[in-house]
Parts: C-alpha cells; sequence; structure tokens
C-alpha cells in the first residue's frame, strides 16, 4: 500500500518544479459575463437537443404525457419512474441495489433544468434516485419545466451545486458513437432514446 | 517503457499508407471531416478566442500553484467520502489499483476509456494478476479484441474500417464476418457489454477534469459507459493525472465549451458527469497519479504541454497524422500532443518523433488551452540534436544546411548549383528508403528555372544593389 510519502514527494517535486516556472497568474482569471442576444431560449434548447438525437414534445397534462408515453414505448414492459406525476410499474425509491435496474426499458426522470446553447438536461443523484436509472433504462423520459432553460454552460454552472450532491450530469440527447467509421449510432450503451416532456412539475 | 528499441514513425506510417487504397484516404477524410465541424462550432461562438485564451490563463494559474490545488481537491473530496490514493509513478499506480481490486475481492474489472491507465499499462498489470479487465467504450473495446492500443485519443479505432471491425468481431464474438453495418455492429456490442456491467465486482474510470474547490471530478463520454461503470458495480475507482485540476466549478463553463467542440464538433459530449464523493450505497476511490508530470513542470520550455485537456483537435489537423494514422508513433499518445509529451517519458525511443511534423503550426492554432505545440516540437528537435540521438544522415545534412545557412556566399552557389542539380538528381537517390525516410511516398517540388535572389535582382533592379 502506498504511504503517505508517495503524498508529500509528488508536492515536493511540484514546489521544485515550480521554483522554475514565472509565476504568470497570481489569481485565476475572471470570467466575465457574455452577452447574449434576448432571444427566446427554448427553440434554441429544441434545436440542439434535436441535433444530440433528442426529441422535444409540449404537453399539457400529466394524461398527455402518458398518453404519449404509450405511443412511443408499446411493447415497454418495465416502466420505471423516479417522478411523482407517473407511476409507471415500478418506483424507483423502492430499488435498493441498481442492479434491480437492469430489465428497465423505460425510465422516467425530471430535469432541474436545461441548457440552451447544448440542449443537454441537468440531472443529478436526488433527482434520478438511483444513478444507474439515468443509464441502464434502455430509452429514457425527461420532464422539463419550459421555464428552466439557462442559455449557456457559464449559467448552468451558477445553477449546478456540486457541494449537495455526489453525482451530477449534464445529459445530451441519448447514448451515442461514432467509433465504427466514424458512423453516428444511437444507444451504444446507455439510453437508445431519449424524449423531453415540456411540463412544469405539479 | 525504457526498453530502447527507437518508433520509428516514417516507417510505420510507411505501413499504413501502403496497405491499400481504402485505409489511409478513409482516416484522412473523416478527421478532416471533424476538423470541419470543429472549425464551424468555433466560429459560432463570438468570445471563442476569449474562451481559449481564459482556459490557457486558467489552466497556467492552476499549474503555478498546483500543490495547493492539490490539497484543496485532497481534503475536499475526503470530506465527501472519496479514498485518495498518491502515485508517483505507473508502477504505483497499478499497485494502488490492484490492491484496492484484490482487498475487496474483485475478480472482473469493466473500465471506460482511459489515457492515464494506457500510459501507466494498468491492463495487462492487473490481467497478469488474475483480473479480467474489459474496455467498455466501443473503439476501446475494438482495439483490445484486436490488440491494439487506441490509434486516437478521442477515436480509438478511427483507423479501421467498417470491414475489419465486422471481421474482427466474427473471429472473437462469432458474428456474421458480412455484416458490417455499423448500426448492427454497435448492438452487438452493446449486447455483450450489458451482462459484464452487471457481473463486473468493480468499474473504472479516468477523469477529464478535478474541481479542487468541491473535490468533484468529471467524466465526459458519448456513449454513458463510463456512468453505468460508475453507477452499477459497488466500488469505483478513478485514474487522475494531477495535471487535470481546475480551482472552481465556475471554470467548468469555460473548458466543457471548449472541449467537445475542439474534440468532435459537438457542444459537449453526451454525458458528462461530475462525482463528487462516492455515489449512495458505494465506495469511490481516487487515484491521483504522477509519472513525470511534476518533473515536466520543471522544464520551462516544456511545461505548457501539463495544460493540455486531450481534445485531439491538434492530431485532427495536423496533415502528417492524418496520413499516417495514430498506430505509427508507437507511444501512448500519438499527433502532434504525442511529439510533445512522449518524449518526456523517455527521449531516447521517442526521439525521432519531434521529425514527424511539418511545423506547419496548425495545432497550435486549433489548441484549445493554447498550447504551444508546434514551438515544443521545434524545441525537442533541438533537444534530440544536442543529446546526440539524430540518425547520421540527419546530423551530416542539418550539419551541411547550418554551415550553408551561416555562410551566404556558399549558400547562393550551392542555390544555383542545386537547382539544375535536382532536376536531375535520380530518384534512387532523394528517394532512397534507408538514406531519406521522409521522402517515401513524397515528391519534391519540381525546383524554379531561378533562385528567388536571381529574380529578384531582374525584377527589383532598383534595390538591386543589395
Amino acid at each position: 500500500m502506498e504511504t503517505t510519502s508517495s503524498r508529500e514527494v509528488i508536492l515536493k517535486g511540484i514546489r521544485y518544479s515550480n521554483l522554475f516556472l514565472i509565476k504568470q497568474e497570481a489569481e485565476a482569471p475572471q470570467i466575465p459575463v457574455f452577452q447574449r442576444a434576448d432571444t427566446p431560449l427554448k427553440p434554441e434548447f429544441e434545436v440542439h437537443l434535436q441535433k444530440a438525437g433528442g426529441v422535444a414534445h409540449d404537453v399539457s397534462s400529466v394524461a398527455e404525457v402518458e398518453t404519449k408515453l404509450a405511443v412511443l414505448h408499446p411493447e415497454a414492459m418495465v416502466i420505471c419512474s423516479a417522478v411523482p406525476e407517473i407511476a409507471g410499474t415500478r418506483k424507483v425509491t423502492e430499488v435498493h441495489d441498481p442492479h434491480e435496474l437492469a430489465d428497465v426499458d423505460v425510465g422516467i426522470v425530471r430535469a432541474q433544468f436545461g441548457v440552451a446553447e447544448s440542449g443537454a438536461v441537468w440531472l443529478t443523484q436526488e433527482d434520478l434516485v438511483v444513478d444507474a436509472l439515468g443509464f441502464l433504462s434502455q430509452h429514457l423520459i425527461v420532464l422539463l419545466d419550459p421555464n428552466e432553460i439557462v442559455s449557456d454552460m457559464h449559467a448552468a454552472y451558477l445553477r449546478v451545486r456540486l457541494d449537495e450532491t455526489a453525482f451530477g450530469c449534464f445529459m445530451m440527447g441519448p447514448s451515442a458513437t461514432a467509433d465504427v467509421e466514424a458512423t453516428l449510432v444511437h444507444g451504444a450503451q446507455g439510453a437508445r432514446s431519449l424524449n423531453i416532456f415540456f411540463l412544469p412539475p405539479m | 517503457m525504457s526498453n530502447t528499441k527507437k518508433a520509428d514513425p516514417a516507417a510505420a506510417a510507411e505501413l499504413f499508407i501502403l496497405r491499400d487504397q481504402v485505409h489511409e484516404p478513409m482516416h484522412d477524410r473523416f478527421l478532416w471531416a471533424t476538423m470541419q465541424r470543429r472549425d464551424a462550432q468555433a466560429a459560432a461562438i463570438p468570445e471563442w478566442e476569449e474562451l481559449r485564451e481564459l482556459a490557457s490563463k486558467i489552466k497556467e494559474h492552476t499549474l503555478t500553484h498546483l500543490d495547493h490545488y492539490l490539497e484543496e481537491f485532497e481534503a475536499n473530496a475526503t470530506k465527501r467520502g472519496a479514498h485518495i490514493h498518491w502515485a508517483i509513478d505507473a508502477a504505483e499506480h497499478n499497485t494502488i489499483v490492484h490492491s484496492i481490486l484484490e482487498s475487496h475481492g474483485v475478480k472482473e474489472l469493466i473500465k471506460s476509456k482511459s489515457m492515464l491507465q494506457e500510459e501507466c499499462q494498468m491492463t495487462p498489470f492487473l490481467q497478469n494478476r488474475g483480473i479480467k479487465v474489459i474496455e467498455s467504450d466501443l473503439g476501446e473495446r475494438i482495439q483490445q479484441l484486436d490488440g491494439q492500443p487506441p490509434s486516437h485519443i478521442v477515436f480509438p479505432s478511427i483507423h479501421k474500417t467498417r470491414r475489419d471491425v465486422a471481421q474482427l468481431f466474427a473471429r472473437k464474438i462469432g458474428t456474421d464476418p458480412n455484416n458490417d453495418d455499423p448500426h448492427f455492429l454497435t448492438e452487438v456490442m452493446r449486447n455483450n457489454a450489458r451482462p459484464r456491467f452487471l457481473a463486473a465486482g468493480a468499474g473504472m474510470t479516468g477523469g477529464n477534469f478535478a474541481i479542487a474547490e468541491t473535490g468533484t471530478f468529471m467524466v465526459c463520454t458519448n456513449e454513458g459507459n463510463a456512468d453505468i461503470g460508475a453507477s452499477v458495480p459497488p466500488l469505483h475507482i478513478a485514474s487522475i493525472g494531477i495535471e487535470k485540476l481546475v480551482p472552481r466549478v465556475e471554470d467548468m463553463g469555460v473548458f466543457l465549451r471548449l472541449l467537445a467542440r475542439s474534440a468532435e464538433g459537438e457542444p459537449l459530449t453526451q454525458y458528462s458527469s461530475h462525482f463528487t464523493g462516492p455515489r449512495k450505497g458505494g465506495e469511490l476511490h481516487i487515484v491521483l497519479v504522477d509519472n513525470g508530470r511534476s518533473r515536466r513542470l520543471g522544464m520551462p520550455d516544456f511545461w505548457h504541454s501539463l495544460k493540455c485537456i486531450r481534445c485531439g483537435a491538434c492530431m485532427n489537423t495536423c496533415p502528417v497524422y492524418r496520413r499516417s494514422g495514430g498506430l505509427a508513433y508507437g507511444a501512448t499518445y500519438s499527433g502532434p500532443i504525442g511529439v510533445i509529451l512522449d518524449p518526456t517519458f523517455d527521449e531516447f525511443k521517442y526521439s525521432e518523433l519531434p521529425f514527424h511534423s511539418t511545423l506547419c503550426g496548425s495545432c497550435t492554432d486549433v489548441c484549445p488551452v493554447k498550447i504551444d505545440i508546434s514551438d515544443q516540437i521545434f524545441k525537442w528537435r533541438r533537444v534530440m540534436a544536442k543529446k546526440g540521438y539524430l540518425p547520421l544522415v540527419k546530423r551530416l545534412a542539418f550539419a551541411a544546411a547550418g554551415r550553408a545557412f551561416g555562410h551566404p556566399e556558399e549558400f547562393r552557389l550551392m542555390e544555383e548549383a542545386g537547382g539544375p542539380a535536382l532536376g536531375y538528381a535520380p530518384d534512387f537517390l532523394l528517394y532512397n528508403h534507408s538514406l531519406n525516410p521522409w521522402g517515401r511516398d513524397r515528391q519534391l517540388p519540381q525546383p524554379a528555372k531561378k533562385t528567388f535572389r536571381e529574380w529578384y535582382l531582374a525584377n527589383r533592379s532598383e534595390h538591386g544593389n543589395d
């Protein structure tokens, strides 16, 4: 097993090496606020989500979500929900071990906010309840309040609280790969599809 | 690492180029298309150049205060329940990982892509000790099944055709060798990997960034494979190079806006995941690895290479890399960034790499953290010359050139005599394989009828007295 001495050797080595460098930046630079055109964020979010392979849906009620869910995934046997609005066939709060999620066809989660410049949504351990729900589910349904969209990653990092969650993910569409002849394929390891329903929480 | 056989990128690149009419043109085309997507993304962001400058400054600041930020990261990650380990070199990294796995009785491990774990040669180390190691990134898995290292830091199997992959899977997994549809091949690997994720006793990842302020580390993937590996097995081990630190959460806004745009011409990777302490019910170990980095930090000409965020843009834009393929470099890191990183591990072994470049400077222009890559390549050439690592033919040619450029009269004579001589010089001298490997597959341009000086004197006679 390593001892504290490796730690000390490395830190000492860094301090020694730093003696050879001119200290260019005494402070970390301030990150300016970049001006954004005053355009609505939802259409921009939708365009980028589509490019990332996701699909956005405007809905007016929970009932409409359930109807669309049945159309999108008619053969789904196991629907595991992490949101109070939709019951599914299994509540994720009753799952104790992530391996229990291996058979999930559709996972349903609510994202805290979306990012217009990429179409990504922010999901934390608290939103997923069991992290693996976001990645073992064959398909994902994400509920998102259309008023909760920020313009870019600078604004996004002002909202995330990494000091309050063990896991957080910007998820931009479904799983993807281009490892065989640079051909884009969705559903490499994670979700095969990602549908976002614009619906404020109850 | 220190075996004495020199990497021979020119000879290896020749094998790639002469293999057939398919692989090298395809490789060139794919990477150039990626570069064009990167250019479009960069052009669409008005503050792109400002972001590059910020990213460079943040990294410079962090690297010149690295001891402070590592201690801050360690304190915060520990507070959140992560176990922090420090590894001076590759051997210590591998030993630490092995002892964690052994103490948890882990026999099978699923891992996502980590260039650091490649650098440490971790997989053979663990497999020799009876632990099964499975790559979960599709490109990495293809390379693992083929017994090859990744040829590109972002697209590990970009040098292979779909036919190569179909035949490899047929041999190793028993699928139809004639079905080379990428959708089919991806689905094959998805179904092959799922049971392994569920059976694995541990998941391993690398780390793209580590945030001192919160003790968080970040992993970027497109497949979500790192997330499955981190969220399903009870044990998560992450290997992180000490140069991956950034001070604050807000810094990530700058880096994530640059990373995937530079790497693949997309606004983000599909998954940008943040780990702060172990997940609910899980255990998290972080191995902070030096392996030569603290020493590199003290090299005034080369420490800027530690700013690298491993996007691969320098490789995609490099005319030499695109034609050579990444395996030609014979090293963990290929392309322009490899040329400046690899010699810090073994100067003699990688002494030819700095000459595997045209010094066109495109790598420097696209680097999202403004590493002076092409200048460093040039400086490494000087190091190799000074240390006497150059082969005889290069030494003689450079010595002659040095004499001529240092003596204008002699240069003029050579120029006037040499131009016509080039026209008659038989190819077997210019393109002799063993005398001049750089002449292989390349043609010199036709020499001009006049030297520049002759043209200048004739056309700009008012300044003709020189």
